[in-house]
């Protein structure tokens, strides 16, 4: 009757993962059985590794399971307080909590609105009619309007004007120097075929293979960011989700960052975009506070360049270059010294700033001159028209 | 040689010079009671390669290895027909009579060049390998779909001549840098183990059993040097790969003790950045074997 008991242990374990926020099927739990059986029940840590091998299957899962286990198998009466231990960890599961003074400083810069809440998108007769209703000149108008000052419906008919720029970006020729070869390799099947029907065909060609270089997104959605990133966090979901989807996809890899780096590729793979944002929104505990922009990109270099960038790849930062944590490095030598290194690693360095909005701009605060002399081209990025330059510019 | 509990499993993979943690210990014995898939992820250079090496060895079984790229086709991964193998026999064939038996020779075995995972399906000599797919996160995401049927049944369709399934599963072991996510529906048919950098005892005991020439001393120095590099903020930490290598590199220049100028010096063997290899420059390299001389001595 042990066996039984195990089974059930197993089960209600399983059940206690699956509510932490763990995507498991019955078909592991069955494996686990069946691999506890093989494993044996002598040592503790043996069933920990066996559970672990058959019911975790993500890096960043490990230590919600290590925590589950822990507390479970120590005392599984316990699955009360289990689950109230649980539930609040299953929001933030792969990285560490987030220090508590982003949120306090959002909610006190921004006491009506919680942070990450979304414009609330208008009822779907509307947006029909409003679609319908945008004449050439009031697009010329939406096109030159500041994302910052648009009321909600201009705002989501620029999103979706910005959906259309999506599938344009994925049409750019493919990432070779000069002209590609004008044949691929011999494509022997399709001759051995025409050979078969004729006696002296001519060889049939396979189209070369064509690779788009890869485009990672760093996006600043601290609190004057906000409303740009949002925007370009659209743009980017049309590129990740495009319709109808192309032959060919680059790799696009989404990151955003406020007081810390987050990934963010797997969320914008929701097909709705309002759907998707809203996840990132919940994934993402610094939206609107401060920037560490040195410390991000430096995560970013550290963490992920090696694993995202060739060296055809385009990485366009969007901030303001305002770093909080400029206190501590007046000189922003820190900051220079992450943005070559991001620089040497990818092809270009497209910096997208909002503020180049204002007609007299000058670099003066000392994040933006040092990141100034580092990027490949410094660029606009607070209405639609300076995308689409954007995406004109991507393009060639 | 199969063995028959995670204690042999632990001990089989020691005698081929690998020292594993218990728990992948267990993960690797179930694998092979199972029958299922291995996914492994973690780190550079935390011996995830060397652990097919290690289990080709141990189980006198051939490794074949597949290293995924971006572009990976199924002519290159599975297997491919010889088409001027059989241009040259239509050729050849043209003017006689034997037309018919020509048209049902041409796509036989004889014309089909197997690749990798047609050859661990279908070994030449019978003997199920140990096939290990390599940083699978390079390949495409629609050959992840073709590796399915492979996978879960260990089988292969090849239009032409039907569905090959393997006498004897061979042992898969697919290892990702996680430079993406592979598809859920690939991790779902295998088990899963995240391979983390050894801590110092089994640094030790590898560096022991891999170079038995090293003096204690020295070798205790070592391998807390590269453990307190991997708690420093660096680009690329160094993995056990370069504990090896710089151990050897140490041998050959018949350093007894580490002392600043032999660690600066040897420095592009554990770190291959310019900046981590910068920051350790002058009084840095004296400040951390002051350090880790009090603490292996100390403790």
């Amino acid at each position: 009757m042990a066996a039984d008991r195990l089974a059930e242990n197993v089960m209600h374990f399983g059940r206690v993962l699956r509510q932490a926020g763990l995507p498991l099927g019955s078909d592991r739990l069955l494996l686990a059985l069946e691999a506890l059986r093989q494993s044996g029940l002598t040592r503790r840590e043996d069933f920990k590794a066996t559970l672990a091998a058959t019911l975790v299957d993500r890096a960043e899962h490990r230590a919600l399971f290590e925590q589950a286990f822990h507390v479970f198998w120590r005392d599984p009466d316990l699955l009360g307080r289990v689950m109230a231990m649980l539930l609040p960890r299953a929001e933030g599961r792969a990285s560490a909590p987030p220090p508590p003074e982003n949120r306090r400083l959002a909610e006190a810069l921004f006491p009506q609105a919680p942070p990450g809440a979304a414009p609330p998108p208008p009822p779907a007769e509307q947006r029909l009619e409003f679609d319908a209703a945008l004449s050439v000149s009031e697009r010329e108008l939406l096109r030159r309007k500041d994302f910052e000052t648009m009321s909600p419906a201009e705002w989501q008919a620029a999103r979706r004007l910005l959906a259309r720029l999506g599938p344009q970006l994925l049409e750019r020729r493919p990432s070779r120097r000069g002209r590609p070869a004008p044949r691929g390799r011999l494509d022997w099947p399709a001759t051995l075929r025409a050979q078969a029907r004729q006696d002296l065909a001519p060889p049939h060609w396979r189209r070369p293979r064509e690779r788009l270089a890869p485009l990672v997104l760093l996006a600043d959605i601290s609190g004057s960011m906000e409303r740009y990133s949002r925007m370009l966090l659209h743009l980017a979901h049309g590129l990740a989700n495009p319709q109808p989807r192309p032959a060919r996809l680059p790799r696009i890899h989404c990151f955003v960052f406020g007081t810390r780096l987050t990934p963010i590729g797997r969320l914008l793979r929701q097909r709705d975009p309002d759907l998707a944002l809203a996840a990132v929104s919940q994934r993402v505990a610094d939206w609107s506070g401060g920037t560490r922009l040195a410390a991000s990109l430096h995560a970013f270099n550290r963490d992920w360049a090696r694993r995202v960038l060739t060296s055809d790849a385009t990485v366009l930062l969007i901030s303001d270059g305002l770093d909080s944590g400029s206190e501590a490095d007046p000189g922003c030598q820190q900051l220079a010294l992450e943005a070559r290194r991001l620089r040497l690693s990818c092809r270009r360095l497209l910096w997208l700033n909002p503020l180049l909005r204002y007609e007299g701009f000058e670099p003066r605060a000392a994040g933006i001159r040092a990141l100034l002399p580092e990027v490949s081209r410094h660029l606009p990025a607070h209405n639609l028209a300076s995308l689409e330059a954007l995406v004109e510019l991507l393009c060639n | 040689m199969r063995p028959d509990s995670i204690d042999a499993t632990l001990e089989g993979l020691r005698a081929q010079g690998y020292v594993a943690p218990r728990a992948l210990g267990t993960v690797v014995f179930l694998a092979l009671r199972l029958g299922r898939p291995l996914f492994l992820e973690g780190e550079p250079g935390t011996g995830k390669t060397e652990l097919a090496k290690a289990l080709a060895g141990l189980l006198e079984r051939p490794l074949i290895r597949l290293q995924c790229y971006e572009g990976l086709d199924l002519a290159a991964a599975a297997y491919e027909w010889n088409y001027a193998r059989q241009m040259v026999e239509i050729k050849l064939a043209q003017g006689q009579e034997s037309r018919e038996a020509l048209a049902r020779e041409l796509f036989s075995r004889r014309f089909l060049i197997a690749r990798p995972l047609l050859q661990a399906i279908d070994p030449p000599d019978g003997r199920a390998p140990v096939l290990l797919i390599d940083e699978l996160d390079r390949a495409d995401e629609p050959f992840e779909a073709f590796l399915l049927e492979l996978l879960s049944d260990f089988q292969l369709s090849i239009p032409e001549l039907g569905v090959i399934r393997a006498a004897e599963p061979p042992l898969v072991l697919l290892t990702s840098n996680r430079t993406r996510e592979v598809h859920d529906a690939v991790k779902r048919r295998c088990l899963y183990h995240w391979l983390d950098f050894p801590d110092a005892a089994r640094e030790l005991e590898i560096l022991r059993l891999r170079l038995p020439g090293i003096e204690s001393a020295l070798a205790q120095e070592i391998v807390a040097v590269v453990q307190a590099l991997r708690g420093m903020d660096l680009y690329k930490l160094p993995g056990l790969a370069e504990t090896l290598e710089w151990s050897r590199a140490l041998l050959e220049l018949n350093a007894l003790v580490l002392d600043p100028a032999t660690l600066t010096s040897t420095l592009g063997v554990l770190l291959k950045y310019q900046d981590d290899i910068a920051r350790l420059q002058g009084s840095e390299a004296a400040q951390l074997l002051a350090r880790v001389r009090q603490e292996t001595h100390g403790g």
